[in-house]
């Protein structure tokens, strides 16, 4: 199409101003080229983000205009705060042991001689790569009361009593963390191998030479250099984990009791299955602020890596 | 090397933490630790296995959960022979296959455009992209489930409970981030290639097609698998939006409709898992290293 | 016929002018090298005549007619990258027939154009291989190659050898020439090595901070620089810059007095240019290899002085000596033979009829009419030519 636009602008135009017309044109192709991705995140994505703010002044009919009503609401509820106190938890203890892990295990990978990497990696990834929701609902069976296969191992090995994995709300809320770890990690451990790979070995051997041991090399050589893309992970797993939905859907359902609702299933109920669409717009726009900080760090880690790079 | 100008009361210390000593130690150590969060790591996937070989009859039997013992493909075979299933099946594949479609219709174009040829709020344009990559559908599901019984009002195109719906919102997660890739996979093919296609008479038609669509295979190839991925495993959406059996997708469908009441044919789940679980795994197990070089670069380059 | 001319050509990106004012005019067929350092505006201009930057204001004309505003693929012009801009997804027959079977040229001329092409850089062996199966020097053929089959007006080298390693440089330099002797099509070449530029122009063109400084065959530049810059840029080792004062001396000749004690005479001929210059501060430019070992059959217009070495450098087929002279590291070009050490005083002889004079408030050199230089020693001057720049 842009051709035929292309060869029929050349022939009548004069020869002094074609290149200046190419000049114009070439924008006027790139936009038509990126129409398709304005429009999408204009319609599907600003406006719907946009509507939201709108739906969260309605009131529950969605006839009035309430302005703050509905935070005001929600402030006044302990189940809201229970569900901020209880996202903060998850979201942050989650991250910091995906960090924690993905950062060992990346060097355990790393150590081992090149050839078997990739075998190792890839069997680290399966978790990540099994559908969420798939696994969630593997491990709810995992836990799952009277047959829970872990409750058996413990019984077996140490005689422990049958521990009610997702019956109560501090073991419920371990239970959502832990599945969150164990498909959020590999992500990471990708994350810092190819950030790992980046540092030159030569640190290393410059490092040995100086008399640094493992725990030095990786404290004084490796943190240092990877410092930027492990900001940028954390930072955007922040926002990944502070807006699951999938895990705690499946394994709790945000029970006992709300105990283990965070901002999404919680938005979930209260929007979709308690039909009060404003409350649980209202809901789902706590989101925003973790989003927005997030999001500028980010930006700015992205920024400055592309610059040494 | 060092060791030897040591002097004497120093060698034994000086060899134990010689460079072949302790690369031994940590390679020790690394495989130890590997060892054990592999266990760990595939321990529910390989439960999910098991569960999915034994009758139900075994699964509430008091025996060793973790193994198989009279295994049996009973569950496989009841899943095939459930229409709904297969329904979830054949919605999945679709819904996926089309998301694919889409996403790539609009990324490629329009990270071509965003690496290459600068227009007017291009700059502004990229880091959008990437913003929106950034907003979570656990924010968008609300005000989409509105819009759409808002549309259906105006139109009278009903929207909600329909598997094609699921087509319109998930490139609002895959597109951002495929473009996102394939931007960084654009910018790095050297500028002097389009310089020279330019000299050679190709247009900018010719120029994506010919030059930059092949040489940026790798990134394309990452930014399919991940559209597949997105739209594969989904589980908000589908489940804010579908509710009759018919326009259920896998995950959902395994979740929603093999649990019957509160009886749970655990065999059966296992089994529907493990098959909505097979794809990917099956993609990854054979391209993963594009995927992985396609995520590493869309989060490091930019 | 393809001569290419430009006039007044001037490129601005943003804020910073790269290209200010150029006026150029390349015969047909003639080898033209564009030289300076990095940042001085050769490949700006060579990109300006490729059509790949818009020129910001002046004319560029390829054979005759005004390209300005054509596209770079109506110029009817062939560029070689510098890193080769090889297609990687085809093979080499695709890369080098890509130009042609977009512009839907029959498939049997398509055939009879490559195959010529790969004779002539006995590359045909190589056609069904992809890129990255080829070495840098079998890459660059390639890149030549696809330039060759367009049978283009003029041909466009961006720094074509400078990612090869010194060897294949000097080997595919030789290529480079006997393409050009064999397919004798107009060329602009760029580069950053002044080896590369006076080995393979044929008119060579320095250009500084978006400027021409000069343009002229080799040899010309080399003996008669006419800027400071060139005298520098031209030659390697770099010509000795020496602070100066011209001085009268007695009978009518002329001395420069170098520091404080070294007195060396003008030579008689070249007095008349510069007396006036007299009393003035200028800078004495002496190619190192006008400064060799004394001996004892000096010839008029060479001065004898004793200087402490610093750093003695063989060099295998001649040695250097530096040392220091009113400030500035001098260095001299003697035998391999010579018993200097460091810290010895060593006799060194300059051969003033080889001196530039540079005027430091204008950086030109102070111009001599080529009779009155009393150099005549065309056979010394062209070994000491290949030495220059080899």
């Amino acid at each position: 199409m842009a051709e035929a636009v292309m060869s029929g602008v050349r022939a009548p135009a004069a020869r002094r101003s074609s290149l200046r017309a190419i000049a114009r044109r070439k924008p006027m192709i790139a936009f038509m080229m990126a129409l398709p991705l304005i429009l999408l995140i204009l319609l599907l994505v600003v406006y719907p983000a946009l509507y939201s703010i709108h739906l969260a002044t309605l009131n529950r009919s969605m006839k009035r205009f309430v302005g703050f009503g509905n935070f005001l609401f929600l402030f006044k509820r302990d189940t809201f705060w229970m569900v901020v106190k209880q996202s903060v938890i998850f979201a942050c203890t989650a991250v910091f042991f995906k960090t924690l892990i993905g950062i060992f295990l990346a060097n355990f990978v790393h150590t081992i001689p090149t050839k078997g990497q990739r075998k190792w990696r890839g069997m680290l990834m399966v978790s990540w790569v099994i559908p969420t929701a798939i696994s969630s609902i593997t491990w709810f069976w995992l836990f799952d009361p009277s047959y829970s296969a872990f409750n058996w191992l413990l019984a077996k090995f140490f005689g422990t009593a049958p521990i009610p994995w997702l019956g109560e709300p501090l073991w419920a809320r371990f239970c959502v963390i832990l599945v969150n770890i164990w498909a959020g990690t590999p992500f990471f451990m990708i994350m810092y191998l190819a950030a790992l790979k980046s540092v030159p070995e030569q640190l290393y051997e410059a490092a040995a030479i100086d008399g640094a041991n493992w725990w030095q090399r990786l404290w004084y050589v490796t943190l240092p250099m990877m410092r930027n893309i492990i900001s940028i992970t954390v930072l955007f797993s922040l926002i990944v984990t502070f807006a699951n939905f999938d895990i705690v859907r499946i394994l709790t359902n945000g029970g006992p009791v709300d105990q283990t609702q965070i901002f999404a299933t919680w938005a979930f109920q209260v929007g979709i299955q308690g039909n009060d669409i404003p409350l649980g717009a209202s809901v789902s726009l706590f989101m925003f602020p973790i989003l927005g900080v997030s999001a500028y760090f980010i930006l700015r880690g992205v920024r400055r890596r592309s610059q040494e790079i | 090397m060092a060791a030897a100008v040591e002097t004497a009361s120093h060698i034994r210390a000086a060899r134990r933490g010689s460079i072949r000593g302790s690369r031994r130690k940590a390679l020790f150590w690394s495989y130890f630790f590997l060892v054990l969060f592999v266990v760990i790591f595939l321990a529910p996937p390989f439960y999910m296995l098991i569960t999915s070989l034994k009758s139900s009859g075994e699964i509430s039997a008091q025996v060793n959960p973790w193994w198989v013992f009279h295994p049996t493909l009973e569950n496989y075979l009841g899943l095939l022979t459930e229409p709904n299933f297969v329904t979830f099946f054949r919605n999945s594949a679709v819904v996926s296959l089309c998301v694919v479609a889409i996403s790539m219709l609009i990324s490629v174009p329009a990270a071509f455009a965003l690496a290459r040829m600068k227009f007017w709020g291009s700059a502004t344009l990229a880091t959008g992209v990437f913003l929106t990559y950034l907003i979570p559908e656990s924010l968008l599901f609300i005000p989409f489930f509105r819009i759409f019984a808002f549309l259906r009002d105006i139109t009278g195109i009903e929207f909600l409970n329909h598997w094609w719906v699921l087509i319109i919102v998930y490139p609002t997660l895959s597109v951002p981030f495929c473009t996102w890739i394939l931007i960084s996979y654009f910018a790095s093919i050297p500028k002097e290639l389009d310089e020279a296609a330019l000299i050679d008479g190709a247009g900018y038609i010719q120029m994506l097609t010919k030059i930059f669509i092949p040489v940026a295979l790798p990134g394309i190839i990452a930014a399919t698998i991940f559209a597949f991925t997105v739209a594969w495993a989904d589980f908000l959406y589908p489940l804010a939006f579908t509710t009759s059996a018919d326009q259920l997708v896998l995950p959902v469908g395994i979740v929603t409709t093999l649990i019957k009441g509160d009886v749970y044919n655990w065999g059966q789940i296992m089994a529907g898992s493990l098959i909505c679980a097979a794809p990917p795994l099956i993609i990854y197990a054979f391209l993963m290293d594009y995927y992985i070089a396609g995520l590493t670069a869309g989060a490091t380059k930019g | 016929m393809a001569q290419v001319t430009l006039r007044s050509l001037v490129k601005r990106f943003d804020r910073t002018e790269a290209v200010r004012g150029i006026d150029l005019d390349i015969a047909d067929t003639e080898f033209v090298v564009l030289v300076g350092p990095s940042g001085c505006g050769k490949s700006t201009t060579l990109r300006m005549i490729a059509g790949l930057e818009d020129a910001s204001a002046g004319e560029i004309l390829i054979g005759g007619e005004l390209v300005n505003d054509l596209p770079p693929k109506d110029r009817d012009i062939a560029m070689v990258f510098q890193n080769y801009a090889l297609y990687p997804h085809m093979t080499v027959f695709e890369n080098m027939s890509f130009g042609l079977r977009l512009k839907k040229f029959p498939k049997a001329e398509i055939k009879e154009r490559v195959e010529q092409a790969a004779r002539i850089l006995d590359i045909t062996e190589l056609l069904q291989r992809k890129p990255r199966q080829l070495s840098g020097g079998q890459r660059q053929r390639v890149a030549m190659g696809r330039a060759i089959v367009r049978h283009p007006k003029v041909f466009l080298f961006d720094e074509p050898l400078s990612n090869l390693d010194a060897k294949l440089r000097v080997q595919m330099r030789t290529e480079i020439k006997k393409v050009h002797q064999k397919v004798n099509t107009t060329t602009v070449y760029v580069t950053h090595d002044q080896v590369e530029a006076m080995t393979l122009a044929d008119r060579v063109v320095v250009m500084n901070a978006g400027r021409i400084e000069q343009v002229g065959p080799p040899n010309e530049l080399y003996h008669s620089p006419r800027t400071k810059f060139v005298a520098g840029f031209i030659g390697s080792p770099a010509m000795n810059f020496i602070p100066c004062r011209l001085e009268e001396s007695g009978g009518g000749g002329l001395t420069v007095r170098v520091g404080d004690g070294l007195v060396l005479p003008v030579p008689s001929g070249r007095t008349a240019s510069y007396r006036a210059h007299l009393g003035k501060e200028l800078i004495l430019g002496l190619r190192p290899e006008h400064i060799t070992e004394a001996h004892p059959h000096a010839e008029p217009g060479t001065a004898e002085f004793a200087v402490p070495v610093d750093v003695v450098e063989p060099m295998g087929m001649e040695t250097m000596l530096y040392f220091a002279m009113s400030g500035t590291q001098i260095c001299a070009r003697v035998s391999p033979e010579t018993p200097a050490s460091p810290g010895a005083t060593v006799n060194l002889l300059a051969d003033l009829r080889h001196m530039h004079l540079i005027d430091p408030t204008t950086n030109q050199v102070i111009e001599v009419p080529v009779a009155s230089r009393g150099n005549a020693q065309p056979s010394a001057d062209a070994t000491a030519l290949r030495r220059g720049v080899g």
